[in-house]
């Protein structure tokens, strides 16, 4: 018996333990469960309608699912896979982001130019931020001082103040801007413009233009090159930025903004997550409905993994 | 501490901020949509009417979205809006928009009274938008610099049309061609591109059914089809009266493109790819009806002022044209591609969605048609070929 216990303590463990990545299917209403040591769908799970943004509560005990076509964000157990109550989120929220205090919602509503900010506890909306036309893209600072809204029919990120929820900053970038991140250090902040080509970095403290990124790929016309997701890796070092219906992704060298690396991937790349300890990185490839697993030491795709139609965002938990 | 010390510095944004947007880089843009109305001649089917607000309603469209943008700028938009009747003195009418001092204009009017409004002595500093002529001329000969084109030329759609019946190998046509306003010019333009991309017309015939073919096509239409053997049955239809019941009524199974069938538009109701879902959305709320291709052009001018307007903080038209014209201007169309104006006539590049009532068939350039500078200039006249030199600088 002595000997037998800790044998099954590890194998019982073990599935508990695994991290996954979770991918939202936009014309599936389902989540795909990738475990990442796999690299296999494990389960997949039904949504509302058409979900798009999806992100992990602070602690990983709660998702958090923009069912755009159900206007709800759902808030679901990923231990059961059961939804467990919706949110008030105004009409068709995309994408949003989890304030660093594990409570406010930033909720971009694309069909009425409008920012939501929601209560996740009181489940209630505490502010409508009027913004620009089809907003998408959404941060927050990691001091949780400043939010983002990106809107692409205005082409401008509106920089909004999380105390007062006014926004105070409106700067141009190029077309249809889609995503934006801040860095580590809250120093810059870097937004994707799909139709423009081009993602433009701005200094925080002033939302001056520092730099903007163009990129260029061997054999792919310059029109199929639209950068949409973006993901910084742990050190900061890197960007690595989805590149749409290049297939391409980019990485690219955060202090310099020079591009290191064009990694083919599926095809209409949406967007990204890394796994826990950043070793590999998972792509959503909207037309050819699968995940493409980059390998971030060698830079090269391993693996495509087949998962619903359309998929559209992706979310890691350790 | 680490908390106080942004909290500060974003109230002083806020007061700069605050401060700069209401007043010192006001641009007051006026805007006029002018349409000139025309006789429709009817048409067999009573199945579909034409809106009341078409183009107009996408005027509106594109205003609502500049306004949009130019409240974070302290801009402002107005539209006028002035729909000259079928019996009225479209001259008189342009006399009193350019002295009520209208600059920048969006026309939904045939090719005559766009040169009429672009000629006219006060609108030599006008900056004007064709948001609905087809007609090549004014892209050629007959090219205005003061003249931008939102809608696309014939010759782009008919080189969409070409550019994917040729890749699908169907090149030798039955070409028929009606009489009624604009029919012979799709033809002119069908030949040409079939000239252009190898394709052949290996029979034409026209049009001269004056009976009811609601109720005879199923006669009728096999024997007119009858005679060469053919991979598709072209069809030059502008008006829409009677090429619908060629469909499936003809002697030999084959696709039916151009008017009817497979069909090159500017935009269409089925169009729901990069975006388009949301436009059309927008658009449908509004009007709860499909944006057609009128529509669609004319918001496109709308939008090409709102985009050249924010970027130049100018409303002057001579500053609006030189940006549009620029490397620098790009339009998010929803058509997965920036929309640029071509230097040599105005014409803004846009790819052509190629649709059935139901779907999107295909969006030219169609992939594998090369070109050393943009692919989207395989359609329509390239600068070499262009005898347009009123946008020689």
């Amino acid at each position: 018996m002595r000997f037998l216990l800790p044998v099954l303590l590890v194998t019982l463990a073990a599935p508990a333990m695994a991290s996954e990545a979770w991918v939202t299917n936009e014309k599936d209403d389902t989540i795909s469960v990738i475990d990442i040591e796999t690299l296999e769908v494990v389960k997949t799970l039904k949504t509302g309608e058409r979900p798009r943004g999806i992100t992990f509560s602070r602690d990983f005990n709660r998702l958090y699912i923009c069912a755009s076509d159900s206007d709800t964000v759902q808030v679901m157990d990923p231990e059961t896979g059961k939804i467990l109550h919706d949110l008030p989120s105004g009409e068709d929220p995309e994408q949003f982001v989890l304030h660093p205090n594990n409570r406010l919602l930033y909720i971009a509503n694309e069909d009425d130019a409008i920012t939501t900010v929601v209560d996740t506890e009181e489940r209630k909306v505490i502010a409508q931020i009027q913004v620009g036309i089809e907003p998408e893209g959404m941060a927050v600072s990691h001091d949780g001082t400043i939010a983002v809204t990106t809107s692409e029919t205005t082409n401008m990120a509106h920089w909004i103040n999380t105390e007062t929820q006014e926004i105070f900053a409106n700067t141009l970038v190029d077309s249809r801007p889609r995503h934006a991140e801040f860095t580590a250090d809250d120093g810059q902040l870097w937004v994707t413009s799909e139709i423009g080509g081009t993602v433009t970095v701005f200094t925080v403290e002033d939302q001056e233009e520092i730099a903007k990124i163009t990129f260029e790929i061997k054999g792919v016309r310059p029109e199929r090159i639209q950068p949409v997701g973006m993901r910084f890796t742990a050190d900061g070092a890197q960007a690595v930025i989805a590149l749409g219906p290049s297939n391409h992704i980019a990485v690219v060298d955060a202090k310099t903004f020079e591009v290191k690396e064009y990694i083919l991937v599926g095809r209409r790349v949406w967007h990204l997550a890394f796994s826990p300890d950043g070793s590999k990185l998972f792509t959503t490839n909207g037309i050819s409905g699968d995940v493409t697993v980059v390998d971030m030491n060698s830079l090269k795709a391993i693996k495509t993994i087949k998962v619903g139609r359309y998929p559209w965002g992706v979310a890691v938990r350790p | 501490m680490s908390l106080r010390k942004p909290r500060v510095l974003l109230s002083i944004l806020c007061a700069m901020v605050g401060a700069s947007t209401g007043t010192a880089n006001a641009v007051d843009v006026r805007v006029l949509y002018l349409e000139r109305q025309v006789e429709r001649p009817p048409v067999l089917s009573s199945l579909d009417a034409v809106p009341d607000d078409l183009g107009l309603a996408g005027a509106e469209l594109g205003l609502f979205e500049n306004t949009a943008t130019a409240r974070f700028l302290g801009h402002s938009y107005t539209l006028d809006t002035v729909v000259v009747g079928v019996e009225e003195d479209f001259g008189e009418a342009v006399e009193r928009v350019l002295a009520d001092g209208h600059r920048l204009i969006v026309a939904h009017a045939p090719a005559d009274d766009l040169l009429a409004l672009a000629d006219h002595a006060e609108a030599q500093d006008a900056l004007i938008f064709n948001g609905s002529a087809p007609d090549d001329r004014l892209r050629r000969d007959a090219c205005r610099a003061n003249l931008l084109h939102t809608m696309p030329s014939r010759s782009m759609l008919t080189d969409a049309l070409t550019q994917f019946l040729v890749k699908k190998r169907w090149t030798d046509w039955l070409l028929i061609s009606g009489e009624g306003p604009g029919d012979e010019e799709y033809a002119d333009a069908l030949r040409a591109s079939a000239a252009k991309f190898n394709a052949k017309i290996v029979a034409e015939k026209v049009w001269r059914f004056d009976a009811d073919m609601r109720r005879n096509a199923a006669q009728e239409v096999p024997v007119f089809t009858q005679g060469e053997d053919y991979d598709a049955v072209l069809v030059a239809d502008e008006i829409g009266d009677w090429a619908r019941y060629v469909l499936y009524n003809t002697w030999l199974p084959r696709p039916v493109a151009g008017s009817e069938g497979i069909v090159p538009v500017a935009w269409a109701p089925v169009v729901e790819q990069w975006g388009a879902a949301q436009l059309q959305k927008r658009f449908t709320d509004a009007t709860e009806r499909g944006m057609r291709s009128e529509d669609y052009a004319i918001w496109a001018g709308l939008r090409a002022i709102g985009e050249a307007v924010t970027r130049t903080t100018s409303a002057d038209p001579a500053t609006l044209r030189r940006y549009m014209l620029s490397q620098d201007f790009e339009l998010a169309a929803f058509k997965g591609r920036k929309a640029t104006f071509r230097t040599w006539n105005g014409q803004m590049r846009q790819p052509i969605p190629l649709v059935h009532p139901r779907a999107l068939v295909a969006q030219a350039p169609i992939e594998g048609y090369l070109h050393r500078i943009s692919d989207l200039d395989t359609l329509g006249q390239d600068e070499a070929e262009t005898d347009c030199t009123a946008f020689e600088d």
